[in-house]
């Protein structure tokens, strides 16, 4: 991979630190008047997810990280490994780690298309839409009547998630789900 | 069609700025401070390790030459000096490569002014009210600080007799640094860079903060002299509001011999660092050794200036196309 120097960090852009691939998050140049530059650069650690700051001396450069993100959907799961198969028609397939699904194990459903970041070939992150839509399989029975008015109730979706769900919602019924902020959106 | 085409300031801002460009003009003309304009190519650049000059090619009288665009319109003002302008300034394009931020673009516009026979007190004082001029919601005092004594306030240590291994150990931990990045780095490297992340952050807050007192080392184009303690410190200041900078000032280095010598030093460390010897400018020299009459001089980011005027997050928002834009 090649080199980038401080001059080319920039939002999005993929590098190598300590062993690591993370996404530069925010560049910015500090100098004191006179003398030494530095750049202060903030990165997500897209193993960890965590996000840190680190100093560089203006002109340092780290080593291009080979991340990819590709759309793919989900196939199925043996338990042990999460399948995803490439959506540009190759028809490829990427066994994925449970570390590497996190949070968006709750939000998986057949032929749904998600977000899988490779580095080196190798899944290590998965996202899920912003939007998806999933059946519920277990509330309370709805109150008839109350379309409009506030009030909630959990609700178990088939993916596993449960959220919030308004109280005239039933078991059977598919919902559009935000996945961001893991809210009800409407009925589907 | 594509909308990469659009200023990075929006109009009203620009009829701001060039208001507050009257402003400075005026200011300087009621002092009988002599406006002057000097080229932005010189035939030698600025030789400072830190910045990067940019250069072009250009047929002269003398066949190609590399010709050097300027840091600042430092060396040119003290050729007006020695040949007996007097008071001068200039509202300069300048160009640092590289430099790119929310503080920061690579051509940029540097006030500067000199005073022949002034004090480094005087040129802070008529700097300070310069800059009440353009803020007139800036009311704080003016507070000044040595060096040293920040240093001790904020990380406890003496910038002056700290062990070099100590101060690559704080730097790197206040950089969240690995410690072998700064392995190879003197004592002014770390110092830099605990001045920029550690100190600079808590100076100009409700107040417009000078300091002086700077180490020898760092004394770029100002004379050095010895402070109270016995130090030998550079003589030059830093104004700094709101945690930028603004402003830098010297008592102006007048022996020709003296500024040779650092030229030469600049240029050794330049091979030593790997990064291209840049052309001394021969004329200043000259002009040095002509004599030039003892001055103080103060160069001020003025599109810094006119950011924090207008309250804009990002320089570009007060330049008609930043250099990304351009």
């Amino acid at each position: 991979m090649a080199n980038y120097s401080t001059n080319e960090f920039k939002g999005g852009l993929k590098v190598m630190l300590d062993g690591d691939p993370c996404s530069i998050i925010e560049n910015e140049l500090v100098k004191p008047g006179k003398g030494q530059a530095f750049n202060r650069v903030k990165l997500r650690n897209l193993m960890t997810g965590r996000v840190g700051e680190r100093t560089f001396k203006s002109g340092d450069s780290l080593e291009g990280a080979d991340v990819m993100e590709l759309e793919m959907e989900y196939l199925y799961n043996d338990s042990e490994m999460w399948y995803f198969m490439k959506t540009d028609g190759s028809f490829e397939q990427y066994a994925v780690e449970k570390k590497a699904l996190g949070d968006t194990e709750k939000w998986l459903k057949e032929q749904a298309p998600y977000t899988v970041t490779l580095w080196n070939d190798n899944a290590i992150q998965v996202s899920p839409p912003n939007f998806i839509e999933l059946e519920v399989v277990e509330t309370d029975p709805g109150l008839k009547g109350d379309t409009a008015q506030g009030g909630s109730k959990p609700a178990t979706l088939s993916s596993g998630a449960v959220v919030r769900v308004p109280l005239f919602i039933n078991e059977g019924e598919v919902l559009k789900i935000d996945t961001r902020s893991g809210e009800y959106v409407s009925r589907a | 069609m594509k909308e990469n085409w659009r200023p990075t300031a929006d109009i009203e801002t620009l009829r701001e700025r060039a208001r507050l460009l009257a402003s400075v003009r005026r200011f300087f003309s009621a002092r009988e401070v002599l406006e002057v304009e000097t080229p932005v190519l010189g035939q030698g650049g600025s030789t400072d390790v830190h910045l990067v000059s940019l250069s072009t090619m250009a047929r002269t009288d003398r066949g190609q030459r590399r010709l050097w665009l300027q840091t600042s319109p430092e060396f040119h003002m003290k050729r007006l000096l020695a040949a007996g302008s007097g008071p001068i300034f200039q509202l300069a394009k300048s160009f640092r490569d590289g430099e790119v931020g929310a503080r920061h673009n690579i051509e940029f516009t540097m006030l500067e002014w000199y005073r022949p026979g002034c004090s480094l007190a005087e040129m802070i004082d008529e700097t300070a009210t310069l800059v009440a001029t353009i803020l007139p919601r800036f009311h704080g005092p003016v507070v000044h600080y040595r060096y040293r004594a920040l240093f001790h306030t904020h990380l406890a240590l003496d910038p002056f007799t700290t062990s070099l291994e100590t101060l690559r150990r704080l730097a790197a931990e206040h950089g969240q640094m690995s410690a072998h990045t700064l392995a190879d780095e003197g004592r002014d490297t770390c110092l830099d860079l605990l001045m920029s992340m550690v100190i600079e952050p808590h100076l100009g807050r409700n107040e417009l903060s000078v300091v002086v007192d700077y180490p020898a080392s760092q004394a770029a184009l100002a004379r050095r002299h010895q402070d109270a303690d016995g130090e030998w410190v550079a003589s030059r200041f830093e104004l700094y509001l709101d945690g930028i900078e603004l402003a830098n000032g010297y008592d102006e280095l007048t022996d020709a011999a003296e500024q040779r010598a650092r030229f030469v030093e600049d240029n050794a460390e330049r091979r030593h660092l790997g990064l291209g010897e840049v052309d001394m400018d021969e004329r200043l020299l000259s002009a040095l050794e002509h004599g030039m009459p003892e001055s103080a001089g103060v160069a001020l980011g003025i599109d810094r200036l006119i950011q924090l005027a207008l309250g804009k997050a990002r320089l570009e928002d007060v330049l008609t196309f930043s250099t990304p834009n351009c």
